[in-house]
């Protein structure tokens, strides 16, 4: 903001722009530093007038109450910290979740929405229309409230063949636990990914030699596959055993259930942040120029060379920042739970804030987990995209 | 689409239904497969949905809370207050699609029939003749902005600045219970307006804080630099409802002890601190997008650096953002919900109190997709009106 | 071309508001403003009638204030009904909300100058604590940490409660161990979160809690069958039964599993407003007693002869002018709003959705616990 002059020898002190930059950072720090020692020193008279001080010693204390879903044993008897990390790995499961299947609908949707078939094209730009102009809270509540509760009652719960139990206390599917073998399967799991690491290495190596792009995936995920599924029978008894679920007194027991708070907050994050990624994905696309394609034509590639080779990567390079940000606003969404309570790190956060009555710590706490999570994916997806962008320069 | 106009179908499938979908949707079979599919998706849900809302839908908790969904509590004798800015807008809306509005005559024309078809919806008199006046005063302000010259569009402009103020000094009264214009509490604000409110609110106060943040991330100064790099990524970094969480828990315990700031005005507040940062890193997008030519241009006549932010670089950095703002607004008016969280009476946060009465319980499909078609509507109907707009006055493109 | 124009002005208009705004040198302009913005942010909506500055808490501080406001502030739930929410006409009513009218009544000789916050179980003492309200009168349980670390005094049980266990009648179930492996809804935030994760730790039963933010999604979701049983005060789980689909189909279990004492709070550090927030209390309790209710405190003022209903009408003495009220303050809350069977009936009683039977909360004559000082 400030004119660029020379500097001459005559320019008295009060008027070089040297030292009126120092001032001026010098009075805003110190103006900065004031206020917020005022406001810390407000705070720390208020706690005082209510007998608490600052401090996260209260974290060790015992929690007091129970959390319906937790992914480590926990109970009234842990720790407020415990309780803690139980929402914080919620959290990470409902982030890693949404953001897998929005990807995958994301990128239906945004294809569909240049689809040639009409009918297509007009179903996805009405979904996208619809969603995009939803409030993500209000759909949310509705979609637990509206659609999950009024799932059948668990009396009268839809059994689908698997069994799939479909009630409103949750949706239970037949699971797959760990038999006596599975430590032997942790090892030919591994074998699998060396296989395919190398059938990777070894293509891409080809690849460089002969000038053929190798289809990398496809060959190292076969590897894989192959090696998973031969292990499986290799071994004595199959490493995991079915555990189907069957309704046992007020419950239903054994399989997995996916708790309806679960579902609808992971299928509303989803079908909301899809719309939202499909336009990225659709916008990613448009701007690979139809020049690129002709051609790619041209010089002789197929069809699905061409999309492999010409528009995808391409495509990519525009899609990856808008994505990023996608991916990091459903992360951040998810603390949309409490309204459906659902106890991910927020939820959890918010109890452990009543029932301590520690506001300024959980609440700081909460704030730098949700930073935290958000430096870290926006890292890698930075390193991510510094990747691509070399590879196809 | 070029190729299929030069070769013409044969006539019996040139203008009929028929031969446009045999075209379009049944030319393959994998491409009639999709249309089937689609097709019956479309049909299933539609009638599913139109079944409910017409048979099975009890819609009557709407017809009998509208007053408290639209406005909460507030009191009824100073709506007037409320009909009358609106009535304000109207004008304003009228005035502006006149000036700029050349190209969206279509929109004009819905924007100015909406409120008489809205008339036609069971209200009683004084609604009716309220909702007239908008068509009224629309048309009216589309008359005198017809002959716009340069200082019309000054006054308009300037009028569209002042009135979220008017808004909020009408809604909220000056004087003590006795006198002209009694003061409303702001508990008593609920429903659709006060979600209205804190988007009003929100966007007004936002932008200038944005703004200088903006100009502070772009800052030679070290220490102001660092600071507004530090602001807008850790707003960014977290959700809304904890900086909401923090400005209802924790701000009372930031300011003096006596001082207090009531509920409402602290989801203000953390609603602006949040959409600040937002803001500021669109802007930074334009001030960015302004090549250094400009700057060298303005020093080369002599402006000083304020001068050439203000006059120069400024202006059309905004310019380039309008329809990236606007955008952001929008979310901020479906963000807005989250106050419901923390225990605000908004459109979401009255629904809850609706579904609380004992006549109505278990209505959440009724109240819920009532209040999400509000979102909806609105909404929509501002990012269309926007993207109109941009399209006929070249916004967004330099 | 002239739309371009335009914008240059709007932009125009707006950096030199800004630059006005602000008087800082252009070098530090950027973020020094801000803070300053923040503030104005806080006060233009608020200017006009910026909330008045709680005096440092002390003898007589909080009466004072109201009085110069012209309102009590009270602190109510919006979401229990018979005790708490707000009808569809957008006016609050029930059990909690009458006895703010009371105290509106006994202070200004008007039960309308009050306004209500709803506040949530979450904000509840923070609320108190910073003057945001002046009383609290929300289902609120008196508690050891509650009297002490939260700065607040309860000012009498208003309401005898304890925690209760509700189920569908359908299902059979008697008592706790018969919810083992069930799922029980219940609301966070509250002591009922609490006994009820001990209390089941003390019996051995294990169950799967779920927890809601507030009593309306906590029922809605027991409604909707999603939990099995619902926990919270009996007077809740009856003044929700009532508004069920079908209230004969839930059970209240004869189980309670905590004693749950409920009544209105103040602040710790003034003792005048506490007598008079107790003392309206007992005006309520001694209503009853003595026979006194709206529809009769006209003809007993004019014919009472009974020396404490004398004393308690401001007939003999001043008693209210030692509370530094009105001497006609305890007429006031009996003629406005009645006397606690009144307040009692017109929410909770017989001809009422929300019925909840008297038990504890009858006067100490009728073998109830409700028993006021003499006033004298």
């Amino acid at each position: 903001m400030q004119s660029a002059e020379t500097q001459t020898a005559a320019i008295p002190i009060w008027r070089d722009e040297r030292y009126l930059n120092l001032l001026g950072q010098a009075i805003f720090a110190v103006v900065i530093l004031a206020a917020g020692y005022y406001l810390y020193r407000n705070m720390e008279a208020g706690l005082r007038r209510q007998g608490t001080t600052l401090g996260f010693g209260f974290i060790q204390g015992t929690s007091g109450f129970d959390i319906a879903e937790t992914l480590f044993e926990y109970s009234r008897s842990s720790t407020f910290w415990q309780a803690f990390q139980v929402g914080l790995l919620n959290t990470l499961l409902v982030s890693v979740v949404g953001i897998l299947f929005s990807t995958i609908l994301g990128v239906i949707l945004g294809v569909a929405r240049l689809a040639a078939n009409p009918l297509v094209r007009w179903l996805a730009t009405g979904y996208l229309e619809l969603m995009r102009n939803l409030s993500l809270l209000v759909f949310l509540v509705f979609w637990y409230l509206g659609v999950f509760l009024k799932l059948p009652k668990i009396k009268e719960a839809v059994i689908w063949p698997g069994p799939t139990f479909l009630t409103n206390r949750g949706i239970a599917i037949p699971w797959g636990v760990p038999t006596e073998t599975f430590p032997a399967y942790r090892l030919i799991l591994a074998l699998g990914v060396l296989a395919a690491i190398l059938i990777a290495a070894a293509l891409h190596a080809r690849g460089r030699r002969t000038g053929k792009p190798p289809l990398t995936i496809l060959w190292a995920g076969a590897s894989f596959v192959v090696v998973v599924v031969l292990g499986w029978f290799a071994l004595p008894a199959a490493p995991l055993a079915w555990d189907l679920p069957y309704p046992e007194g007020l419950r239903i027991a054994g399989g997995k259930i996916f708790t309806p708070e679960f579902m609808a907050l992971v299928s509303g994050l989803v079908l909301y942040t899809a719309a939202f990624i499909g336009e990225v994905v659709r916008a990613g696309i448009q701007a690979v120029s139809r020049g690129q394609v002709e051609a790619a034509r041209a010089i002789g590639l197929t069809g699905f060379q061409t999309l492999r080779l010409v528009i995808f990567p391409q495509a990519l390079r525009v899609i990856i920042p808008p994505l990023t940000s996608q991916y990091l606003n459903l992360a951040k969404n998810s603390s949309l739970a409490i309204a459906i309570g659902y106890p991910d790190v927020f939820y959890v956060s918010n109890t452990i804030l009543n029932q301590s009555g520690r506001a300024v710590e959980m609440i700081t706490l909460v704030m730098l987990t949700y930073l935290l999570f958000s430096l870290i994916t926006s890292a890698f997806m930075n390193w991510y995209n510094r990747r691509i962008q070399l590879v196809e320069r | 689409m070029s190729n299929a106009a030069q070769i013409l179908p044969p006539l019996a499938e040139r203008h009929t239904l028929l031969g446009w979908a045999r075209k379009n949707l049944f030319n393959t079979w994998g491409n009639a497969l999709l249309t089937l599919l689609t097709g019956w998706l479309v049909l299933w849900s539609g009638r599913a949905l139109l079944v409910w809302a017409f048979t099975a839908a009890e819609w009557g908790v709407i017809a009998a809370n509208l007053r408290l969904i639209l406005l909460g509590q507030y009191p009824i004798a100073n709506v007037w207050r409320l009909w009358v800015s609106l009535q304000l807008l109207a004008f304003l809306v009228g005035n502006s699609l006149a000036i700029w509005g050349r190209n969206v005559r279509r929109i004009s024309l819905a924007l100015a029939a909406a409120p008489l078809l809205l008339a036609l919806l069971p209200f009683g008199l004084q609604p009716r003749l309220w909702l007239a006046g908008l068509t009224f005063f629309g048309i009216v302000g589309w008359a005198l902005g017809r002959p716009a010259g340069p200082r019309q569009r000054r006054i308009v402009l300037l009028g569209w600045a002042i009135w979220p103020f008017i808004f909020i000094l009408l809604l909220r009264g000056l004087t003590p219970p006795e006198g002209r214009l009694p003061l409303v509490p702001t508990n008593l604000w609920g429903g659709l307006l006060l979600t209205f409110l804190l988007t009003v609110v929100g966007i007004v106060f936002s932008f200038p804080l944005g703004v200088l943040l903006a100009l502070g991330r772009r800052s030679r100064l070290g220490a102001v630099r660092w600071f507004s790099i530090f602001y807008i990524e850790v707003i960014r970094g977290v959700p809304l409802i904890t900086i909401l969480f923090m400005a209802q828990l924790m701000l009372p315990l930031f300011l003096p002890s006596g001082l207090t700031i009531d509920r409402v005005l602290r989801a203000m507040v953390g609603i602006t601190l949040f959409s600040a940062a937002y803001l500021a890193e669109n802007v930074r997008g334009g001030l960015q997008a302004i090549p250094t030519g400009q700057f060298e241009a303005a020093y080369a006549v002599g402006l000083n650096g304020l001068q050439t932010m203000g006059l120069i670089i400024l202006p059309q950095a905004l310019r380039l953002v309008i329809p990236i703002l606007v955008g952001q607004f929008i979310a901020l008016y479906k963000d807005t919900a989250l106050v419901a969280i923390v225990g605000l009476l908004d459109l979401l946060g009255i629904a809850k109190t609706v579904l609380a009465q004992p006549e109505f319980l278990g209505l959440q499909r009724e109240v819920y997709a009532f209040i999400s078609m509000l979102y909806w509507v609105f909404s929509y109907a501002m990012s269309y009106v926007s993207q109109r707009l941009e399209v006929s006055l070249g916004v967004g493109k330099r | 071309m002239t739309s371009r124009r335009v914008f240059t002005l709007f932009a125009l208009m707006l950096t030199a508001a800004l630059v006005l705004a602000a008087c800082g040198t252009p070098t530090t302009g950027g973020t020094e403003r801000i803070v300053e913005t923040v503030v104005v942010t806080v006060e233009v909506p608020g200017a006009a009638p910026a909330p008045l500055p709680v005096p440092p808490a002390g003898y007589g501080a909080t009466l004072a204030t109201v009085l110069e406001r012209g309102t009590l502030i009270c602190g109510v739930n919006s979401q229990v009904p018979g005790f708490g929410y707000i009808d569809a006409n957008g006016v609050f009513s029930g059990f909690d909300v009458d006895y703010c009218r009371a105290l509106a009544a006994a202070i200004f000789g008007d039960a309308s100058k009050v306004e209500f916050r709803p506040v949530t179980a979450a904000e509840r003492f923070t609320a108190l604590q910073s003057g945001e309200i002046d009383i609290l009168s929300r289902n609120t349980t008196w508690s050891t940490v509650r009297d002490t670390e939260l700065g607040g005094n309860f000012v009498h049980t208003t309401f005898y409660d304890g925690q209760g266990m509700m189920v569908p009648a359908d299902t059979g179930i008697t008592t706790l161990q018969d919810l083992e492996g069930g799922t029980i809804c219940v609301q966070t935030g509250t002591t009922t979160e609490l006994n009820l994760a001990d209390v089941m730790a003390a019996e051995g039963v294990s169950y799967t809690p779920a927890v809601f933010e507030d009593a309306d999604s906590t029922f809605a979701a027991y409604a909707e069958e999603r939990c099995d049983a619902v926990t919270t005060d009996k007077s809740g789980l009856v003044s929700r039964r009532t508004v069920l689909a079908d209230p004969s189909a839930h059970v209240i279990l004869d189980v309670t599993m905590s004693k749950e004492p409920l009544g209105p709070m103040v602040r710790h550090g003034d003792d005048q407003w506490f007598d008079i927030a107790q003392w309206t209390v007992f005006a309520l309790f001694s209503g009853e007693e003595f026979g006194i209710t709206s529809a009769n405190v006209d003809d007993v003022l004019a014919s009472a002869t009974a020396p404490e209903a004398r004393r308690l009408l401001g007939l003999e003495g001043d008693l209210g002018l030692k509370l530094g009220l009105s001497n006609d303050w305890a007429y006031n809350i009996l003629k406005l709003v009645g006397n606690y069977a009144e307040v009692y009936n017109r929410n909770l009683g017989p001809d009422t959705p929300t019925y909840i039977p008297r038990g504890y909360n009858s006067l100490y004559v009728d073998g109830g616990l409700l028993y006021a000082p003499p006033f004298r």
